[in-house]
């Protein structure tokens, strides 16, 4: 077990370094960043100032080390264009898409468990084919798309909800949230069922799956035969013996979640890190492009190895054949 | 006296090479669409389009009953048909060249679809966008582009993928742990995650989508291949060809290979769709194909702006093109899963 953990550790570090190998060599061919930095009209004297300045007259393999040793430090570099260190500006924003995702996570669960616990009752019936059709819609709709059409019928046509931007904030331990306010609320909800959309199709066939399975085990029989209601049969006796899968997969797909929430943000002018990146890739803005998939790389490789592990501590077998990354 | 087994029928197991060649005429048909400088012959299109409907009819013999089971696999299916046909002949259906500046007139920007031009000549039943471009045909156009650029992504991607599938599960030992590691290290972080990591660093343009979209696929399908590989080689079929003394070429190409091929040919009908909502997001991003080969996804983003002043028709009717083309295609890919893959059929 020891000689596995730290094999799969290793692994993951290796990983690491990789990763920040090809994202370092990958992000150098964009553009050449002084371009950007310096007015066209410079003297080439104050071009060289700025190159010394940044360090962009180094050849390349003494900056990918100055990368890496910074890199170490926790310091990614400053953003050309905010003037803050990429780093904590991602941080900065982070809190935005977090709270998003979460709220994304719940609605997937509120619209694809009942769905798909029906479907899985009814699953010969017209309502179970109907429903597993339209999950397939909700698995093939692009995401924008979707956000769009969310936006035309609810902001534009019945001005229910807001269309873009962020409400109000509350402040919790620093950090700030609009999960907390009712205006804020207001604006989360059309971006966070854009987000959802995916994942709810997704839960509403591991729910549709499970279900089918459930329902001719012995307890259900047992619960027909005591004449409990099919009602609470379906949403107390199956539910809970569904729901471990449901929230494993769930559990996965956060990280998957964040990544989705790029498109979403931008659709919705979200101010996330999705959308941070997005308009650091439009304003060839180096350091925070390469910091944004550092981080995510790096919390991907997390993900992914506590999930190693806890697979392999709950089942042996794992740790013949080894893990993923 | 012990009995004889009997003998395998390896011609049974050996499948004919006509849809292959047919398919790789098809990519490279759509390879001199959508990259060719000016549109390749009328007649190139129209083999083409003779090429998948015979690929589909080849697929489909004796099982078209249980292909068509409802109304949904007939009306998928034909709209599928439909979309493909108005993308192949785009530049003979639509009512104008939406890239051609002579035809464009700058007045007629932003016209309500059912609008018509000043002298009345053309309807525009769309609308127009801010340039004066009839909606449309800027559809036309861009479910081509939108289409060529996802069909050969795929096709590479499925090329590059059985190779290293078969290579591997054929070499096995440490080649085969590397190769599978890289798989797995790639399919851990979401594709829509790479694409972005590949177009910021290669910028945007038409064949930079498509190497992206290539690296992001391949890995999956490696991944099916060797799995579909390593249990095929496990077969009797295998083993007698084998024991006839086959050359290893033979036995890869002509057993092995036609029979990892099926479940491959639904799950590349799926990623077809995905990999057509992929370039959108990305399109739609700004980081996709470029301003003057835009795709469905494009047209949406550059629609995008004027939809709250309740301007919708400029990216509502190129969404609604993506999501037929999208839905028809998961449908039809649905439909397939449940007639050709034989672990399912009851």
């Amino acid at each position: 077990m020891l000689v596995y953990l730290l094999r799969r550790i290793a692994q993951s570090i290796f990983v690491a370094l990789a990763m920040m190998v090809i994202v370092f060599f990958g992000i150098y061919m964009i553009g050449n960043p002084v371009d950007i930095l310096i007015s066209p009209d410079a003297t080439p004297r104050e071009i060289e100032e700025t190159m010394a300045r940044f360090g962009f007259d180094q050849p390349i393999y003494i900056q990918f080390f100055t990368f890496v040793g910074n890199a170490l430090q926790g310091d990614l570099g400053r953003s050309f264009v905010h003037g803050e260190s990429a780093v904590t500006l991602i941080l900065h924003y982070m809190p935005a898409t977090l709270e998003l995702a979460a709220l994304g996570l719940f609605f997937s669960v509120l619209i694809g468990v009942p769905l798909g616990v029906y479907a899985g009752y009814k699953a010969d019936k017209w309502q179970g084919r109907a429903i597993m059709t339209g999950s397939i819609f909700g698995f093939s709709l692009p995401n924008f798309w979707v956000g769009m059409l969310l936006i035309l019928i609810f902001a534009v046509e019945l001005r229910w909800l807001p269309s873009t931007g962020r409400g109000d904030t509350v402040d919790v331990f620093g950090i700030r949230l609009s999960i907390f306010s009712e205006n804020g609320l207001q604006y989360m909800i059309l971006p966070a069922l854009t987000l959802a959309l995916y994942k709810a199709s997704l839960v509403t066939r591991l729910a549709r799956a499970g279900t089918q399975e459930a329902l001719v085990q012995d307890y259900v029989k047992f619960a027909r035969a005591k004449g409990v209601s099919e009602t609470r049969i379906l949403f107390v006796h199956v539910l809970k013996n569904i729901m471990i899968p449901i929230v494993t997969v769930l559990g996965l797909e956060l990280g998957s979640m964040i990544a989705f929430a790029v498109v979403t943000e931008t659709v919705f002018a979200w101010p996330g890190m999705g959308k941070l990146l997005i308009d650091s890739i439009l304003t060839l803005d180096r350091p925070v492009i390469v910091a944004y998939l550092m981080m995510t790389v790096l919390i991907f490789i997390v993900i992914n190895l506590v999930v190693d592990i806890v697979y392999t501590i709950l089942d042996p077998r794992v740790r013949v054949t080894g893990g993923t990354a | 006296m012990t009995e004889m087994p009997a003998p395998i029928p390896l011609r049974e197991r050996t499948a004919d090479a006509l849809p292959w060649l047919v398919t790789a005429a098809m990519a490279l048909a759509t390879l001199a669409l959508a990259f060719g400088p000016d549109w390749s012959s009328l007649p190139a299109r129209v083999l083409m389009l003779i090429g998948f409907v015979a690929i589909c009819a080849h697929l489909l013999r004796g099982r078209g009953r249980q292909f068509f089971n409802g109304p949904v696999a007939y009306v998928a299916a034909g709209s599928l048909l439909l979309l493909v046909v108005l993308a192949l002949f785009a530049n003979e259906i639509a009512p104008q060249n939406p890239y051609d500046l002579r035809q464009l007139d700058i007045m007629d920007g932003r016209l309500p679809p059912g609008s018509t031009t000043f002298d009345g000549a053309m309807t525009y039943h769309l609308g127009t966008d801010e340039q004066g471009r009839d909606i449309l045909s800027g559809i036309l156009y861009g479910l081509r582009v939108s289409l060529s650029v996802a069909i050969i992504a795929t096709l590479v991607a499925m090329a590059i993928g059985v190779v290293v599938g078969i290579y591997a599960a054929w070499a096995g030992g440490r080649v085969e742990t590397i190769l599978m590691r890289l798989v797995d290290l790639q399919l851990s972080f979401p594709s829509i995650l790479v694409a972005l990591m590949l177009m910021a660093a290669f910028g945007r343009g038409l064949d930079k989508v498509v190497i992206a979209l290539i690296i992001v696929q391949w890995a999956y399908y490696a991944r099916t291949v060797r799995g579909t590989a390593l249990s095929e080689t496990r077969k009797e079929y295998i083993d007698a060809a084998r024991g006839l003394g086959l050359p290893v070429r033979r036995i890869i190409f002509k057993h092995l290979l036609p029979n990892c091929i099926p479940p491959l040919l639904v799950i590349s009908t799926v990623q077809i769709a995905n990999t057509i909502v992929l370039e959108s997001s990305l399109s739609f991003l700004g980081v996709g194909v470029p301003i003057t080969r835009p795709s469905l996804g494009l047209l949406i983003a550059n629609g995008y702006d004027y939809m709250l002043s309740g301007q919708y028709w400029m990216s509502m009717y190129p969404g609604v093109a993506l999501l037929a083309i999208v839905a028809s295609i998961n449908l039809v890919g649905d439909r397939l899963r449940d007639t050709l893959n034989p672990r399912l059929r009851k």
